[in-house]
């Protein structure tokens, strides 16, 4: 089991979320209510989603401050515990898109990889970008009309509907077309935490002299080129596009992944 | 040679993404704009202007979390939250994804006292302060969720059948929905009792079309923005004075239609047969 | 005929074009068109929601009821109805229909009072029926065997029912849930007239004045004559005044010019102020029209001191400890009770001051207890009864809104006596349950006459005090047949021996056949299941088990006791719930019926549609288990049981010389009869023709009958050979009833019938021939109702002349001396808010049908509580919350309602009771009208907190 110590907790802190967020709907809770676009932590504590809150700033309407202080509060969140930590331990999606990873590496659909010539990573910074022109033209929030994730979790908490077509597209499109396809290529959500990521402080370090190579955390980290120093050299994950899952620490056999703190001090 | 071959891939993968990312954007654009085009529904109490409000929204669904679990709510029997009347718009449902709607027939809106739904509000999507009174008390019945329409045709009522499910089934009963008599010259020993609703005081709750007996009912809420008209600052009642008061803003305007786009020289200029 | 579609559509087109250009259409062509529309079959019935008798019209096709519309050549309605009305056909159609009977057996397949409902047979079922019939006959005698009957039924069920429990059986335990619902209207009418029933009809309606509805929300109840008292107001707005008296605003209140709350029970003190008003200006102003109260009024006085028709000290259930602490607190008062501040000016002229312990009793008459006993006084002795009912002293205990001044109040009841006051002005007064469901019910019901008598404005067109009903046949069918257990068909009574001997003379039954001794109304029925007594009981076309106030103990009585209790219905209610047999009835237009309504029109209507799944009405059921007993099982001598303290004789050897063997059954005698059998069967009769009769001819379903046999009809035509025997009784005896095939012609007649032609009003000799015939030589009335019409002398407090002869009244009626009196229980300071418990529009008596009807349920899913929102802040309660409704006797959990239909004044509650899920009978109290036995079901002491 050790191997699985970060899947499982990563797990179980997605699920428990979920079942905060839908308890507070059926049976009222008052611990964690709404869903991510913007909660509400123990009846009191706004949190809301900043690539959200920037949709809808962008259409020009002036936001309630419990929104902004709750963008603020999440923004500052996970500056400290690793930008797209969202992605790994909270996103609902995340779990769809890892089972299809898994069936494709089962399958062994990985060795005839689609290649999508403009597909590129990058892209979803374009469509982050994106995302907040058309807000700005349409005058709605333009990703919230799409996203899989807000979709997906209404559809836990308050039924599903047509909504899961949304869920099982993805999985398809993860599963038999781009690897990582969705988080990793396309994702404006995911690509807003990668740029508050990009300066956070928990991160995974790498001891480039315990590494024996066997590449085992390349096979699962779904975003491997943040892995580039593997072999190379000892220095920190610094890349923001590193969900700070954990996979590449469970599967590592010879300690040399561990989660540290970033030092700015040290890296200057 | 390798450069100029690489600098044009360069610029031709560029202009690629460029187009794609306008494509992209285009196609999102026009799904957008139509998933927003639904403007027959009915949003919570305190909603603000519908465009307004699709932008504002932030899709949390904390309303529809507090409609659920209002202590209101309860099942008398299972002593658990029945079915709330807010439902968060899924895929399908043709509204715009994520945002709350209520609709009557299902389960209309109770008009809590406490609206619950309003002050969880967190992005300001459903304002506060329109139904504030003048004690700064939410109060409910100031909200503007709808308004009721009756289709005089298939309303029994107007075929002078004892009916009036509407009213008795009205929050505000005798005021949102009062009855009007009249003499049925057909029996000749009957009277007509005809709901009216009175679109100062309606609120739009629906509790009337939900009670109505139709096979579909005769009676039934539309966004406000729908189901009513405007008179316009020509018309005046003389005989009441408030009715003034609707048109202080009225200004004088240049008026033009076919016949007057000319101008008055032009016209007199021009044609043969008076040269 | 083999007819497609496609067929059709071709020769209903070639038929329709023929015909616009004038072509004689083939024949062949013009029969397959006729054809293709004849399983299209419209045709009249009475609408099956309450007493108001509106005409409908039922369209047939394929076997089902597929459309209604109201009647347009109906008077009543002229072919509108309410929303109900709409609904009588797909009130048959619900997906839980009862369909089979069923029985609460054991695994082994053997009956289990404590086992599950499974499905049985027909001839399984009256196999029970019989085994516990007889038991319970063994235990108990006929006081054993008891009948919840109804005022829904049909003439024919009631009179069939009627039949068998009274000659069959000699049981009176037979009493409708119109105990509940008219009963002190029937005694008011009784004491007064002399005769059941009232003596004006809705054409008043159009030709008064002056509407006041006294305890009435007609604007829901009774939605039709409703939209006709709106048309006259329209009609001349300024002349005709609409008041409602009420104890909480409803929705009569929109139409009306005054609206006068009052607390309840004080109707009583409101109308002897009226009264008070009538005899004391009566010097100065000439109110009083003393040539006719010389000539047709006598004054009477009655004891006071008679209780509130609770459980009486020594009863079995009272003893056995069955009654908690808290219920006792009432209870005791049926035994004695001290006179309050409140009442104690108004029991003064009747020698009662504050802080008296007065003593109830039921008052004696020959050594006889007779709760009714009255007595002749003098006018001034009545003007001494009335004077304690000033302006200052009604409105301190009358008015009901405590945000109301005073002054407000009293200038409000001044004009209220004004109009009825003033010359040339009609008045018509409605009531329905406020003024019946009462403890003092018979009482406040006399004292409406007491005004419109000595203004001569009754029994005229267009003024009179007329009480509305709320079942569709409670005056048809348990009135007028006497499904009461002290009644005969046609105001005969059980106690009198002549009635008893027209009656068996009539049945063809021995003469001593029908016990003497009808007291087991339905309370007493109840109460005597919990005391042990009644072993048998059968419920027909209602729900006692979730009408009767103090359900509680009515339902564990049925579960716990050693009885079987039977429940005949079209669907499972609370009675069913509570039953060890459940039977399927055929419903509505399953069947040939009759109604009767509230202006004394008959109506009848044809079977319609078989009925569904094995159903089969109460008319047959009675018939089938009438095959299960003979002559020897019933008719032999009966110890004294119950309340009968004398044996019931043999009444055998009678019978043997009438024909009869020990072996008869009851079927040959009182169904089966060479009377019966002379009512053929014609399919070429204009009524019969092309009509389905599934008691008289059985019916396609083939349904297995009481034998295992399929039953194939009767092979006479039972309902006109019921009806037409049952009309005997009335006709020369002023209930005049039209032959039976006449009203399958018109849309209803109202009694007295005499040559052909209706009565609209009665007693007053321009319009009814009765009267004419009784009237002396230049007198206008004649009230020619013959019960109770001798008198002992006598004042107030009692008769004085105690060796004196009654003296006789001919055409006479009667203004009686009746106080203000407290109800027993009242608000304190633990329960502190009066219940006040009724029906609202949407839905008929305890939902067990409407509540089935998709688009009712829809816009009245539950019974709410009504109050006024100040109660509700300072009780913690919130609109649409819920809260418990508690008594001495249960609780409910209800939702609270401060913005509703009903808006109550601080102080009151109000709960409609037709939801089971919110039990308010649970809550209610049972106490009665001491004279006439009904329930008050509008005032009792809770407590609201929140749940």
């Amino acid at each position: 089991m050790k191997n699985m110590k970060y899947l499982l907790l990563r797990r179980v802190t997605q699920i428990g979320l979920l079942v905060l967020y839908f308890g507070a709907n059926t049976y009222g809770w008052n611990i964690l209510a709404g869903t991510f676009g913007s909660s509400l932590l123990f009846g009191t504590i706004p949190l809301a989603d900043p690539y959200t809150t920037l949709q809808v700033l962008a259409t020009g309407f002036v936001l309630g401050a419990d929104v902004l202080l709750g963008a603020l509060i999440i923004t500052f969140f996970y500056f400290v515990v690793g930008g797209r930590a969202f992605c790994a331990w909270v996103c609902p999606i995340n779990m769809v898109t890892d089972l299809a990873n898994w069936l494709r590496r089962k399958l062994n659909l990985d060795k005839e990889e689609v290649n999508y010539r403009f597909l590129k990573r990058n892209a979803r910074y374009w469509i982050m970008v994106l995302g907040l022109i058309v807000s700005a033209i349409v005058g709605i929030a333009a990703f919230e009309v799409l996203s899989p994730i807000t979709i997906m979790q209404r559809g836990i908490i308050f039924g599903f509907g047509m909504g899961f077509a949304v869920v099982v597209a993805i999985f398809l499109f993860d599963l038999f077309g781009i690897k990582n396809g969705w988080c990793g290529h396309l994702c404006p959500l995911g690509a807003t935490y990668s740029l508050i990521g990009k300066a956070s402080l928990i991160r995974v370090n790498h001891n480039h002299e315990a590494c024996t190579n066997c590449m085992a955390c390349k096979v699962v980290c779904p975003e491997n080129h943040v892995l580039y120093m593997v072999n190379k050299e000892s220095i920190m994950v610094t890349d923001g596009e590193c969900t700070n899952c954990g996979r590449c620490i469970d599967v590592c056999n010879d300690d040399a992944l561990n989660f540290s703190i970033r030092n700015y001090f040290k890296e200057k | 040679m390798e450069n100029s071959n690489n600098r044009r891939k360069f610029f031709t993968m560029t202009l690629q993404s460029v187009g794609l990312t306008a494509l992209g954007g285009l196609l999102w654009s026009g799904y957008s704009h139509e998933v927003k085009a639904s403007p027959l529904v009915l949003r919570p109490p305190g909603a603000i202007k519908e465009s307004d409000f699709l932008s504002a929204c932030i899709k949390c669904g904390l309303c529809a979390e507090a409609c659920q679990n209002r202590k209101t709510n309860i099942d008398k029997e299972t002593g658990k939250a029945r079915e709330g009347t807010l439902i968060m718009a899924k895929g399908g449902d043709s509204k715009l994804i994520g945002t709350p709607y209520f609709i009557p027939t299902e389960v209309p809106c109770f008009m809590c006292e406490d609206i619950p739904c309003v002050p969880v509000c967190p992005s300001g999507a459903l304002d506060f302060a329109s139904l504030a009174n003048e004690k700064q008390e939410l109060d409910i019945n100031k909200a503007r969720m709808g308004l009721a329409v009756i289709h005089k045709e298939s309303c029994i009522a107007f075929w002078g059948i004892q009916c009036d499910a509407c009213y008795r089934a009205c929050p505000l009963l005798d005021e949102a929905i009062t009855l009007e008599y009249q003499k049925n010259e057909r029996t000749g020993k009957h009277a007509y009792l005809l709901p009216i609703v009175h679109d100062n005081i309606c609120t739009g709750c629906g509790l009337c079309e939900q009670a109505c007996v139709t096979e579909k009912p005769a009676i039934f809420v539309l966004p406000r923005e729908v189901s009513m008209g405007k008179a316009g600052d020509h018309y005046v009642k003389g005989w009441d004075k408030k009715d003034q008061e609707r048109v202080k803003d009225a200004k004088s305007q240049e008026t033009t239609t076919e016949r007057s786009k000319e101008s008055a020289s032009d016209y007199l200029n021009s044609g043969g047969e008076y040269r | 005929m083999a007819l497609n579609r496609r067929d059709f559509l071709k020769s209903a087109a070639a038929a329709s074009a023929a015909g616009a250009v004038g072509i004689a259409v083939p024949s062949t062509l013009q029969a397959s068109a006729d054809e293709a529309q004849k399983d299209w079959r419209w045709d009249k019935a009475a609408c099956r929601f309450c007493g108001t008798g509106c005409g409908i019209m039922l369209a047939t096709k394929g076997g089902k009821i597929v459309a209604v519309k109201g009647d347009p050549e109906a008077p009543v309605n002229r072919g509108l109805n309410c929303i109900k009305g709409y609904f009588n056909a797909k009130i048959m159609y619900g997906a839980d229909r009862l369909k089979t009977p069923l029985l609460r057996m054991n695994d082994k397949g053997e009956f289990d009072k404590h086992g599950e409902f499974k499905p049985i047979s027909w001839q399984r079922a009256f196999d029970e029926m019989e085994f516990h019939a007889k038991k319970a006959l063994k235990a108990s005698g006929p006081e054993g065997v008891a009948v919840f009957a109804s005022g829904q039924y049909t003439v024919m069920e009631g009179y069939a029912a009627q039949k068998m429990m009274k000659a069959g059986f000699r049981s009176n335990a037979i009493d409708p849930n119109a105990r509940h619902c008219m009963a002190s209207a029937v005694v008011g009418f009784y004491q007064t007239f002399g005769i059941d029933e009232p003596s004006g009809c809705y054409d008043d309606i159009e030709l008064t004045d002056t509407v006041v509805s006294w305890g009435s929300n007609m604007a829901e109840m009774h939605p039709i004559l409703w939209s006709r008292v709106t048309d006259r107001k329209l009609s001349a707005p300024d002349k005709v005044k609409i008041i409602n008296l009420s104890t909480y605003r409803h929705r009569t209140s929109d139409l009306a010019d005054e609206e006068i709350i009052f607390s309840p029970n004080t109707d009583l003190a409101l109308w002897n102020y009226i009264a008070r008003e009538i005899v004391m200006r009566d010097d100065a102003e000439k109110i009083i029209d003393w040539d006719f109260v010389k000539k047709h009024i006598v004054f009477a006085s009655q004891p006071v001191n008679t209780g509130y028709g609770l459980r009486r000290e020594g009863e079995k259930s009272l003893k056995e400890g069955k009654y908690s602490a808290k219920e006792m607190e009432i209870v005791s008062k049926e035994m004695s009770k001290v006179v309050s501040s409140k009442e104690a000016p108004a029991l003064a002229p009747f020698g009662y001051k504050e802080g008296d312990v007065m003593k109830h009793e039921v008052p004696m008459v020959d050594g006889k207890p007779n709760p009714l006993k009255h007595w002749e006084i003098s006018f001034e002795e009545y003007k001494k009864f009335l004077e304690p009912y000033t302006a200052d002293y009604v409105t301190k205990i009358s008015k009901g809104n405590p945000d109301e001044s005073d002054e407000e109040f009293k200038r409000k009841i001044q004009l209220m006596a004004d109009l009825y006051i003033e010359k040339g002005r009609k008045v018509v007064s409605f009531w329905t349950m406020g003024m019946n469901q009462h403890t003092r019910g018979t009482w406040v019901n006399t004292l409406s006459y007491n005004v419109h008598f000595m203004l001569n404005k009754q029994a005229k067109p267009g003024s009179g005090a007329f009480s509305l009903t709320g079942q569709p046949s409670a005056c048809g069918t348990a009135r007028e047949v006497g499904t009461f257990c002290h009644r005969l068909p046609s105001d005969m009574m059980v106690e009198n021996p002549d009635h008893r001997k027209i009656y068996e003379n009539a049945l063809k039954v021995p003469e001593g056949t029908i016990n003497p001794v009808g007291v087991q109304h339905i309370m007493k029925i109840h109460r005597d299941i919990e005391d042990g007594l009644v072993k048998f009981a059968w419920v027909n076309v209602c729900n006692p088990y979730q009408d009767s106030a103090s359900a509680e103990h009515w339902i564990k009585a049925a579960r716990e006791m050693d009885n079987f209790i039977v429940t005949s219905d079209g669907y499972p209610g609370i009675s069913a719930k509570v039953s060890d047999l459940v039977l399927p009835s055929a419903m509505l237009y399953e069947k040939w019926g009759a109604y009767g309504n509230a202006e004394r029109r008959t109506q009848h209507w044809r079977q319609q549609v078989l009925p569904v799944g094995d159903a089969m009405s109460d008319t047959w059921q009675w018939i089938e288990f009438s095959k299960r007993f003979t002559v020897k099982d019933l008719w032999g001598e009966q110890a004294p049981s119950g309340p009968r303290k004398e044996a019931l004789p043999s009444v055998i050897e009678q019978a043997k010389k009438m024909g009869y063997n020990e072996n008869t059954t009851m079927y040959e005698i009182l169904y089966a009869n060479e009377k019966a059998k002379s009512y053929k069967l014609d399919a070429n009769d204009m009524v019969q023709k092309g009509y389905d009769n599934s008691e008289s001819l059985g019916d396609s379903r083939n349904v297995k009958g009481s034998d295992g046999e399929v039953f194939k009809g009767y092979g006479f035509f039972i309902h006109k050979y019921l009806f037409e025997e049952y009309a005997d009784f009335t006709r020369g005896h002023g209930h005049d009833l039209a032959p039976f095939d006449v009203y399958h012609k018109v849309r209803g007649l109202r009694w007295p019938v005499v040559d052909g032609k209706e009565t609209q009003w009665r007693f007053n000799a321009k319009y009814d021939p009765y009267a004419k015939k009784e009237a002396k030589e230049g007198e206008e009335f004649a009230f020619y109702g013959k019960l109770a019409k001798a008198l002992k002398q006598g004042d107030l407090k009692g008769i004085t002349d105690k060796e004196g002869q009654p003296k006789p009244l001919p055409n006479k009626a009667k203004i009686f001396a009746r106080p203000y009196m407290d109800p027993p229980e009242m608000p304190d300071e633990e329960y502190d808010t009066w219940l006040c418990t009724g029906r609202v529009l949407e839905h008929w008596h305890s939902g067990t049908m409407t509540m089935r009807v998709p688009e009712l349920y829809k816009a009245v899913p539950e019974a709410l509580c009504y109050m006024h929102p100040e109660d509700a802040k300072t009780k913690g309660l919130q609109q649409g919350g819920l809260c418990w409704v508690e008594s001495r006797r249960g609780k409910v959990k209800a939702r609270v309602e401060t913005r509703g239909r009903n808006r109550p004044s601080r102080g009151l509650v109000f709960v409609p009771w037709f939801d089971e899920k919110v039990f308010i009978n649970k809550v209610c109290l049972d106490a009665t009208c001491p004279m006439s036995k009904q329930t008050d079901y509008k005032k009792c002491a809770v407590k609201i907190y929140k749940a």
